[in-house]
């Protein structure tokens, strides 16, 4: 029955499309809402405090009691808000941080599709964003929102221009736009971009950080700053939909810089014959989590609750020996690295969350306008230069960019501050 | 065949009634927002021409930027001034007449000629597939004179905006 579902699928792609597109979306909705969980935990443990508990065990059910209350609160729309663009904002948000996924190869063969102008694809969808932000800001008819909009925006123009300057020595490298080909250009040279455009990817991070409004970028919607920034006037469901888009923005982000710097769905070290143990990685990871789940677990007080996580571990211990069998590892290599690397990067997120203060506006249009530009566009200077001189190579690719950037970071500190210096001391 | 027809003539309208929305709305957000769905059809009617670049570079940069300007303008702009003049200016008249006769001249042309809409000489383009290759190699090599008045174009318009902006600050 199985073969005969396949064939039916290979025989209508549109069909096929449509399932996958169901799969990529009720996945991603899963993982989006467990990301909000995950960050409330990681920030927790690194606050020396302990997140959500209340709500089943270890506060694992805090998504669905999240999801429920915002889908049952009352909604409220301010009085002399812009009907028809107040409703559509949080819809505009939401459509431009899912559709980028129409495009992200997760595996070698799962993928919803493959464009040949898939990076300029992203870039574009990407930059539609925008709208959400501000007509939301904009129709909620009211300052805060307003306020918090146009900075939101102009913070998310200004880095779009570093990321996507930036993307570009990527593309230099892979001499092809569409993901898949950058993906197999990494796979053809043996080495991932990282190695070779480490700058870009720098700026790229950074730039992402701030595409998707994100600690230390977060003035826009910083609570001590603009009261919640323009989603001040959502309530309810529409909230939970400007979060959700927050949330995948920042998975999208996380996918991409995975695919077009570390090798979206390869392996480590794939060309080293030493390293294949590292096939294993799976098995491992999964009797890891089981023993985690088993030592966190069995120290909670309600017996109940020990009885779920000795079940839950039971079950990871089940998924390990499934996955050990050969034709099922081989086909699993490819999600499981990828989820790994882009699990990697989501934590990364949190963690700047943890640990930076926040940028004052000003500031973080400095950093976007007047460093991330000029070292994005030398970074693609030098490359392109070099790339053409020598070939895609990591020596001296990566040798001569680290040295050019650093001069050219080095002159940019020479200049006269962009912000006013201290106001002068007052004469007696 | 049947099937890019339709989705041409679900654009074309599309482009026309968001077209004649720009300019019948009170709200100027209202029109910025119809203008951008404009866009967007014109987008998909470059799609259809298998001109892809053309079509990401229409999204990242008219409606992803240039549009975000226009909101930008219209949002910091006092424009309750503006809602309470006439919607349209007193030529009206001579601007509808100028409008039709335009029409007219277009329509005599197209029908008569439009078969010889093609380019006179094909740019000599190398063996590639892919449409974001062949406008670089295009733009690149048989255009790059215009490319580079292009950006120099582009670069007086940038200090110009800069220093005009700073004068303000004086």
């Amino acid at each position: 029955m199985l073969e005969s579902t396949g064939q039916f699928l290979l025989a209508n792609p549109l069909l096929l499309a449509l399932v996958k597109i169901l799969i990529v979306f009720s996945v991603l909705a899963g993982i989006v809402a467990y990301l909000v969980y995950m960050e409330r935990k990681v920030l927790a443990f690194m606050q020396a405090r302990l997140g959500p508990m209340r709500v089943g065990p270890w506060g694992l059910l805090q998504p669905v009691a999240d999801g429920l209350k915002l889908l049952l609160k009352e909604d409220i729309i301010p009085a002399g808000a812009d009907g028809w663009v107040f409703l559509l904002s949080p819809a505009i948000s939401v459509f431009a941080a899912f559709t980028v996924f129409a495009v992200v190869p997760f595996a070698g063969n799962f993928y919803v599709t493959d464009i040949n102008i898939g990076l300029l694809f992203i870039l574009a969808v990407s930059s539609l964003g925008i709208y959400g932000i501000i007509l939301g800001g904009w129709s909620s008819n009211s300052h805060y929102p307003l306020l918090g909009a146009l900075r939101s925006s102009a913070q998310l123009v200004s880095y779009e221009v570093a990321a996507g300057i930036a993307l570009v020595g990527v593309l230099l490298i892979s001499g092809s736009l569409s993901m898949v080909g950058i993906v197999e250009s990494q796979q053809d040279m043996g080495v991932w971009n990282v190695f070779l455009q480490f700058p870009a990817f720098v700026i790229y991070l950074i730039a992402a950080v701030a595409e998707t409004n994100r600690n230390p970028f977060d003035l826009p919607e910083a609570e001590s700053e603009l009261t919640a920034g323009f989603h001040t006037e959502y309530s309810g469901f529409r909230f939970a939909l400007y979060f959700l888009a927050e949330y995948t923005n920042m998975v999208v982000v996380s996918c991409i810089a995975v695919t077009l710097f570390f090798g979206g769905w390869l392996r480590p070290f794939e060309s080293v014959a030493a390293l294949a143990f590292l096939k294993f990685a799976p098995i491992v990871a999964s009797v890891g989590g089981a023993a985690f789940v088993l030592w966190l677990g069995l120290k909670s007080a309600v017996a109940l609750e020990r009885y779920f996580f000795v079940a839950l571990a039971a079950g990871l211990v089940l998924v390990a020996i499934l996955v050990g069998y050969p034709p099922v590892l081989n086909a699993l290599q490819g999600i499981f690295w990828f989820s790994a690397k882009v699990l990697a990067f989501l934590y990364a997120f949190i963690w700047y969350r943890a640990t930076f203060p926040r940028y004052r506006y000003d500031q973080l249009m400095n950093v976007g306008w007047r460093w991330l530009i000029p070292l994005a566009l030398t970074n693609l200077i030098v490359t392109a230069v070099v790339v053409w001189w020598k070939g895609p190579h990591v020596w001296p690719l990566l040798a001569i960019d680290l040295a050019v950037m650093a001069l050219v970071a080095y002159l940019l500190s020479l200049r006269a501050p962009a912000t006013r210096a201290a106001p002068e001391k007052v004469t007696e | 065949m049947m099937l890019e027809l339709l989705t041409f003539g679900i654009l074309a309208v599309i482009a026309l009634a968001s077209a004649v929305m720009v300019i019948t709305r009170r709200n100027a957000v209202h029109s910025v927002i119809w203008l951008t769905v404009t866009l967007f059809a014109v987008g998909g009617i470059y799609l259809l021409q298998h001109a892809e670049f053309l079509f990401a570079v229409q999204i990242i940069i008219y409606v992803g930027g240039i549009m975000v300007l226009f909101l930008f303008v219209v949002m910091l702009v006092n424009i309750d001034v503006a809602v309470k003049q006439a919607r349209f200016a007193r030529q009206g008249l001579v601007a509808v007449v100028t409008a039709a006769l335009l029409m007219a001249q277009l329509g005599y042309a197209l029908y008569n000629h439009g078969r010889n809409l093609g380019l006179p000489i094909r740019p000599e383009i190398p063996e590639v597939s892919q449409n974001t290759q062949a406008v670089g190699m295009v733009l690149y090599q048989n255009y790059m004179l215009p490319v580079e008045i292009a950006s120099i174009l582009l670069l007086v318009a940038m200090v110009g905006a800069v220093i005009m902006a700073k004068r303000k600050f004086e």
